[in-house]
């Protein structure tokens, strides 16, 4: 073994950050091999969701919207696949703030790697797990009798849309990650999750909402996700009544592009003044 | 490599702490390059903030700094990719086995698949790890951990070495461990810089130590000047005298 050699770098900047965000990920999803526990965990929040919502709540929903609990059902499903993708927030805060606590974030720092994929493994991590998670849901919402019908493309769009929101969360709760003070507190603030999944035409439809409620709900990007893969779906749908609703499925792309434009500067910013 | 250039170089190394007073102040170090040199202070002295900004995870207010030939503040990249850092709190993965560490760790320093799954190999033997291997981290004693978070620092065989506090909270065996494995480290030519609370292990292991306080370098020399400068005392007495002189 030499002490002299000197590192020998090949391949561009680009396909560097690349295998460099593979490989941070690869550490994410190994962490789940390795504790199924936690999971079997996450995978329960979507499915419980779908049974508390669909059959605990569903048939008094139903009554409300003067609908069958089947056909609410129906319209909650796009609506748990969105709330499902909000959720997976806690997940990725408490793991990048257990990283800054633990000196990992520190080694990585330390190395020749490309900064960017330190935090971008994370978010390929979620996508990834966030496509499990989807599988799981289509598999149960279509054992539980819901149904898309507008064909594969539909699917596959919807999927995409849903995917991309949750990148955009992902971001989200990495810069959140690299904020709170330690993973307690991120465990602490997970509660805030519940008004972004819900104040939003997830479960509830919005004319539900008291007034007040009811323009913050519309323009929770969570909303536009849901109307457009409702749309995709051919999922029944309440018609719209504002300007965000109508143009939902441009929103569903805007949104997350939005969200990530800001938040993945603002994290790498973040990751560079850890060093202060 | 034994050159005239020091392998560390630092003078007047300032930083402080929004709200707090300086860390450092006035930190002047010359490190030959293939030596172990020792960073001695007690806690709060400024070791890990030093160590930090030479391993470019640490900002500084004013000062020179210069690691392996290239300047700290200018040139982050070159210097990463000619140091190694293990610390007292190991940051190695709990999670993964320590294998999967390394592989991972060694696959972030741009080594290909193949490459970094024979360096794993080779250092966990090196480290004695070979058994432990496949187990995750969490379940190692606090002396594998510490094994392992070295094996991870040198994947790439660094210049320099980075190690702070690396026997804090070992047990007297593992201690040993660690210093045996430093000294290995020293006869292949890799410069350590090595912070330590005690001054037996920096009579051990460097042939020249830099006595710290309060962000100030208060002595500096061979194990034996700083002995005899104050009078043939052992470390411990010659390090309270100096740093109460101080
Ligand atoms: N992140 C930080 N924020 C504020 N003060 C810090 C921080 N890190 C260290 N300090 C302060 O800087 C001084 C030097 O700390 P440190 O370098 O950790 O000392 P040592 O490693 O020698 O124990 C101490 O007074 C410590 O409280
Ligand atoms: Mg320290």
């Amino acid at each position: 073994m030499s002490t002299l050699t000197e590192p020998t770098v090949h391949g561009s900047r680009i396909t560097w950050a690349t295998v460099d965000t593979w490989v941070v990920a690869k550490r994410h999803l190994l962490h789940l091999v390795r504790r199924p526990d936690e999971l079997l965990g996450t995978l329960m929040i979507p499915v419980m969701a779908v049974a508390m919502f669909g059959f605990v709540f569903g048939e008094a929903f139903g009554v409300a919207m003067d609908v069958p609990g089947s056909e609410y059902r129906e319209f909650l499903l796009p609506g748990l696949f969105a709330l499902t993708m909000a959720f997976g927030i806690g997940n990725t805060t408490i793991s990048v703030a257990e990283d800054v606590r633990g000196g990992v974030l520190d080694r990585m720092r330390s190395l020749p790697m490309s900064p960017v994929a330190v935090l971008a493994g994370r978010a390929l991590a979620d996508v990834i797990l966030a496509v499990v998670e989807l599988s799981i849901l289509l598999a149960l919402g279509t054992l539980f009798g819901w149904q898309a019908h507008l064909g594969v493309g539909g699917v596959i769009a919807a999927l995409g849309l849903l995917v991309l929101l949750r990148m955009a969360f992902s971001w989200v709760g990495i810069l959140l990650g690299l904020l709170v003070s330690g993973p307690e507190a991120a465990m602490k603030y997970f509660a805030l999750v519940f008004p972004l999944a819900m104040v939003a035409d997830t479960i509830v439809p919005t004319d539900l909402m008291p007034g007040w409620l009811a323009l913050p709900a519309a323009w929770n990007p969570l909303s536009s996700t849901v109307i457009a893969t409702r749309e995709l779906f051919g999922n029944t749908a309440v018609p719209a009544t504002t300007w965000v609703g109508e143009h939902a499925l441009t929103m569903a792309v805007l949104w997350p592009v939005a969200i990530i434009a800001i938040c993945l500067p603002l994290a790498m910013a973040r990751l560079r003044r850890l060093g202060r | 490599m034994i050159t005239d250039e020091p392998a560390i170089w630092t003078q007047g190394l300032r930083k402080s702490y929004p709200g707090r007073g300086a860390a450092l102040d006035g930190i002047d170090l010359a490190v030959p390059a293939g030596t172990v040199h020792g960073l001695l202070g007690p806690n709060g002295a400024g070791k890990t903030t030093t160590v930090r900004i030479l391993a470019t995870l640490a900002s500084f207010d004013s000062g020179q700094a210069w690691v392996a030939g290239r300047n700290v503040a200018r040139d982050r990249a070159g210097v990463r990719a000619r140091i190694g850092i293990a610390g007292q709190y190991a940051a190695v993965d709990g999670v993964l086995s320590g294998r999967q560490n390394l592989e991972m760790f060694a696959r972030l320093h741009r080594m290909r698949a193949r490459e970094a799954r024979a360096r794993a190999d080779e250092l966990l033997e090196r480290f004695d790890l070979v058994e432990a291997a496949s187990r995750p981290v969490r379940g190692y004693s606090g002396g594998m951990r510490r094994r392992l978070d070295l094996a991870v620092s040198l994947i790439r065989s660094p210049r320099v070495l980075f190690l702070d506090e690396p026997t804090t909270g070992l047990d007297p065996r593992s201690r040993i461990e660690v210093w045996d494995a430093v000294r290995e480290l020293a006869d292949s030519g890799t410069t350590v810089l090595l912070t330590t609370q005690y001054l037996e292990e920096a009579d051990r292991l460097c042939s020249r130590i830099t006595m710290v306080d309060r962000g100030r370098v208060v002595a500096e020399g061979t194990p034996a000047e700083l002995k005899s400068s104050v009078g043939g005392r052992d470390l411990d007495e010659a390090f309270l005298l100096i740093t109460e002189g101080a």
